[in-house]
This record gives structure tokens, sequence and C-alpha cells, in this order.
């Protein structure tokens, strides 16, 4: 590893403890980064010539500090500004031996900034900038490319998710039990939300999906890391895994989604898969389940099945029930009746999925899983319609077309279907993929 | 005379690699390894899983099942197994029979393997 690999690696390791402890120091997201960039250009020009510090987010906060007291010193001897409180106060408990900063104000301080960017006033789009700009240090044209808007309008954004937030006014001290369990899991929240928004770029903007699912896969390591004993961490760590472990298998060449059961699993990743299974089996050991665990647990289902037909649909429908009694879902009931359709056949899915038309009429996937169970159910001119009903609800040609071939496919297979009384395959929504 | 080399390193910065760069790093490992089994002294290699995989099993009078990597300092490592387990709950069981056959202080780390080569067999 040459020097400027590694410390590339470490300044990014160390960011978000760094940016965490000047923010709780400034109590001002603009001073705390160019606190950090100050102490970034520094350790630069010094961990060649001296080796990298034993810890670098101390060595980091500790510079970091210094630079950006220095500059509001001088700034205040041009003009008459700010106030003593602008610095917190100088006789902060933190101020003598900021070096000494044990790993719990760390796991606070870490907590506190992702918990700022992605606070819940803020829109979805909004959080994920903010996080991947501050957090993750990316550049605003880097984020502006992989959200498809212009540099100066991510700019904007960000700055509106800025102001946002300081008028939120997330409290400094460090958090109780009930306090921090909350922002865990809105931290949770955003973090899955990163991770969506590239597990769902387009086929052919996969060069954005790496990056996008890589931050959200290292953020939630590192909050693991500082929460060890969180499984609900454990298992959206295991379900971001699992997941990105189809990244490969995913799309064609010409960048289409290929649903689950027709990926060449010899692509999947293995050493992701690895890291995932063992997660999961380490979080439902702790009796505790939630919603990433059992969404963990049923993509764990997946990957263990060498081949489709091995896949354990009676778990997975046993999973999705468990998920539906903890956070009913009319989208959560249509994916459990593909297990459903499974096991118990085309009619039987049918009947689970029938009483969610009124709410998920306008939702295509809905009309598309119908249609499969249908013509499944040798039911050719009414799954019909309801393909026809999916492909006028699709947002776009894309959608469009993946109905259109997925129709086709289903059509083909059912002739084959009549005589040998084969499955089809159905793919009512995105985590099928 | 077997030597165990042991690999320790900065989790996060590892972690903080792109693909690429992990690639890159693992194949130029790769090319050392190979010249080792050339040699006929390859024996087993094993990267592991982070340590946000870790289980720790504490021995003692009574047992104790904690989660992330052992942090004793004033303990050393003395050596490792490398078993094959269906699940944590088996790798855990194994743990708990080594504990019977060894008791007293200790414990044991178990950490899942993200890649193996078994390297042959070294004389």
């Amino acid at each position: 590893m040459t020097d400027e690999t590694w410390i590339a690696a470490t300044l990014t390791a160390a960011r978000p403890t760094a940016i965490g402890a000047l923010l709780r120091r400034f109590r001002d997201l603009d001073t705390a980064e160019e606190a950090f960039q100050e102490a970034c250009l520094r350790a630069l020009k010094a961990w060649p010539v001296n080796g990298p510090p034993r810890d670098p987010a101390a060595w980091l906060i500790m510079v970091g500090r210094n630079a950006a007291v220095d500059r509001t010193r001088r700034t205040r001897r041009e003009i008459p500004l700010p106030e003593d409180d602008a610095l917190s106060d100088l006789d902060d408990a933190e101020t003598p031996r900021i070096e000494d900063l044990d790993h719990a104000d760390y796991r606070d301080d870490v907590l506190r900034l992702l918990f700022v960017c992605g606070h819940p006033d803020l829109p979805a789009t909004q959080q994920i900038a903010l996080a991947l700009r501050v957090v993750s240090g990316l550049s605003v044209s880097q984020i502006a490319r992989a959200f498809l808007v212009s540099d100066a309008a991510m700019e904007q954004r960000i700055t509106r998710a800025k102001v946002r937030v300081a008028r939120a006014d997330v409290p400094f001290a460090a958090p109780g039990a009930p306090e921090r369990a909350e922002r865990l899991a809105a931290v949770a929240a955003m973090l899955y939300l990163l991770f969506n928004e590239g597990y769902s770029a387009l086929g052919g903007a996969a060069d954005l999906q790496g990056p996008l699912c890589g931050e959200a896969v290292r953020l939630t390591r590192l909050l693991l890391r500082l929460f060890p004993a969180e499984p609900e961490i454990m298992g959206l760590l295991a379900l971001m895994q699992l997941q990105h472990a189809r990244a490969a298998a995913r799309f064609d060449p010409d960048g289409e989604v290929i649903p689950m059961e027709e990926q060449d699993r010899g692509r999947w990743d293995q050493r992701a898969i690895a890291e995932g299974l063992a997660l999961v089996d380490k979080a439902l050991r702790h009796g505790r389940p939630g919603a990433f665990q059992i969404q963990a647990a049923i993509a764990a289902a997946h990957a263990r099945a060498k081949r489709p037909q091995q896949t354990d649909w009676a778990q997975i429908d046993r999973l999705y029930a468990a998920l539906e009694a903890l956070q009913p879902s009319p989208v959560i009931t249509l994916n459990r009746a593909v297990a459903v359709g499974k096991t118990q056949g085309p009619e039987a899915a049918l009947a689970m999925i029938e009483p969610l038309a009124p709410r998920l009429h306008a939702y295509y996937p809905y009309h598309g899983a119908r249609g499969a169970f249908l013509l499944q159910a040798g039911r050719r001119a009414e799954a019909r319609v309801a393909f026809d009903q999916a492909i006028a609800l699709a947002a776009d040609a894309r959608e469009v077309g993946h109905i259109r071939r997925h129709l086709d496919r289903l059509m083909a297979d059912s002739e084959l279907a009549a005589e040998k009384n084969r499955g089809v395959v159905g793919a009512p929504s995105p985590p099928t993929s | 005379m077997l030597y165990a080399i042991l690999c320790y390193n900065d989790e996060a910065a590892v972690g903080a690699w792109t693909q690429e760069e992990d690639a890159a790093c693992m194949a130029r490992l790769g090319v050392v390894q190979d010249g080792l089994a050339r040699h006929g002294r390859l024996g087993p290699v094993a990267r592991l899983l982070p340590t946000t995989a870790a289980v720790t099993l504490r021995k003692g009078r009574e047992e104790l099942v904690l989660d992330g990597p052992f942090a004793e300092t004033k303990e050393q490592l003395l050596g490792f197994y490398l078993v094959e387990c269906e699940s944590l709950e088996a790798a855990l069981d194994t743990a708990r029979e080594l504990a019977r056959a060894n008791p007293g202080r200790g414990a044991y780390e178990l950490r899942p393997v993200g890649y193996y080569r078994s390297g042959g067999s070294v004389a």
C-alpha cells in the first residue's frame, strides 16, 4: 500500500468521528467541515514524514480544533465578531484534553452527526445528499452526478439542508438511552435510504451503484462497530450485504434488470453473502427481532439457495408474516403472496392480494403480480387485463419494457406449463431483483 | 518449524478501501502466497470477516456470550482452529466443547472466515 492510498483510506475512515467531534465542539456543520479540511491538509504534510499517528481520529480532531480556533481569533481581530459562545465555551469539559476523548464520546458524536444529516425534518433526498457531502466527504459534483442534477442544483440542495438542520436545534448533550435508540433508528432508516438510492440506480448508471451502496455499507459498519450489541444494526448491515452481493448479476449488458430467479448465481459475491449470513445468524441470537433483521433473514433465504428451485419459500412466507405483523403494509403482503403462490399455489396468492386492491390499485407491481398469479392459474384473459393495467400505470418506458418482456416470457411459459405443470416466475416489486 | 503469521491492521482504514484497491491488494498477496505454495511452505490462509461479525465466548464458572471481538489485553492469542460449522449456534457449541476440555480462564473469539485457501500440505 503506498503512503497516498493508506493516508486517503485513513482520512476517509476517520472522517465521521472527527467531524462528529468537531461538530460537538463548534456546533456548526460548516465550521466543523472546514476544521477537518484544514486538519487533512496538515496530515498530508505531516504523516508521510512522521508516520501515521496512533489514533488518527484524535490527531485530526485536535489539529482541526486548533486550526478553527486560530481562524476564529484572526477573524475576530478583523471584525468584532462572533460572540464568545460561537465557539463552545472555553471552559468546556472537553477543552483541556481532547486527546483523551474516550470512545463513548466518539460513539455519540458519530451518531449525532449522522442524525443531524438524516434529520427527520429533512426530505429524503436532502438527507442523503447532506450525509454524502458531510459524512462521506464526496464532492458536490460527485453527488450531483449520482442524482442526475446539475452541480448548482446540488449545491443549493445541500445549503438548504444545512440551514434547515441548523434550525432543527439538535441537542449537543450526550443523549439518554431512549433518545439514543430513537436516533439509531432514524440513522438506520437514512442509511438504508442511501443504500437504496444506489441499489435502484438505473442499470446504465451502474458505476454510481457501487459508490452509494459501498458508502452505505461502510457507514453502517462503522455504526455497528460503535454499537456492537444492536441486532437491528446487524440486521441492516446483513441486509445490505446480501442485496449488494447480487449487484454483478442484476443487470444484463443493456442495463436491463434481470429478475432474481433468472440471475446467474455464480456471479453473486460469496464473500458479501458469507458476511451477511453470519450477521443474520448473530443478530437473531439476540432474540430481539426487528424489521431489518427479518428483511435480512428473507434475503438470507434467497442467498442460501444455490438454485432458485431450492429456495425455502415456506420460510420466506413465515418471515413475511412476521414482518407484516411488525409493520403492516400492503406492499409487504404483496411480497408475501409471492411466497404463498410458491407454496400453496396461485389461487391462495390471489385470495391473499384481492383485499389489497383498494390500496394498491395505482401501484403497477400489484397488477403485474396479479397478472402472473392469474396466468399461473390458467386464467389467461384476466391475466392479460391485469398486465395491461400494469403497463398503463408504469411510470416510464423502462418499466413498461420490463413488464412487456416479463409478459412475453410468462405467456410462453404458460404454454409449457400446461403440459409440465410448472410454476411461473413472479417479480412483483423491486426487492425481488 | 511452522510459523503462524497473524495479520493485524486498522479495520476502519482497510474497510475504506475501494473494491479495486481491495482486489489489487488481494492479488499482490496472492502472488506471495503462490510463491510460498511452490516451495511447499504454505499452510491454510484465512481472511476473517470484520469484527462486527465476531462473537466471544468467555470461559469461567458461568458461560458468557458477548458481541464483538475479544478485547482483553491481559490475555494473548495462543492459537487458533478452523472448523466447519453450520451456523453461529453450531460454532458456539464447538467452542463450548473446547471450553469443557480446557476449563478455567480465557475466552474463545468466534470469527467467520471470508476467504480461505487450504494451501495444500506443509511438511
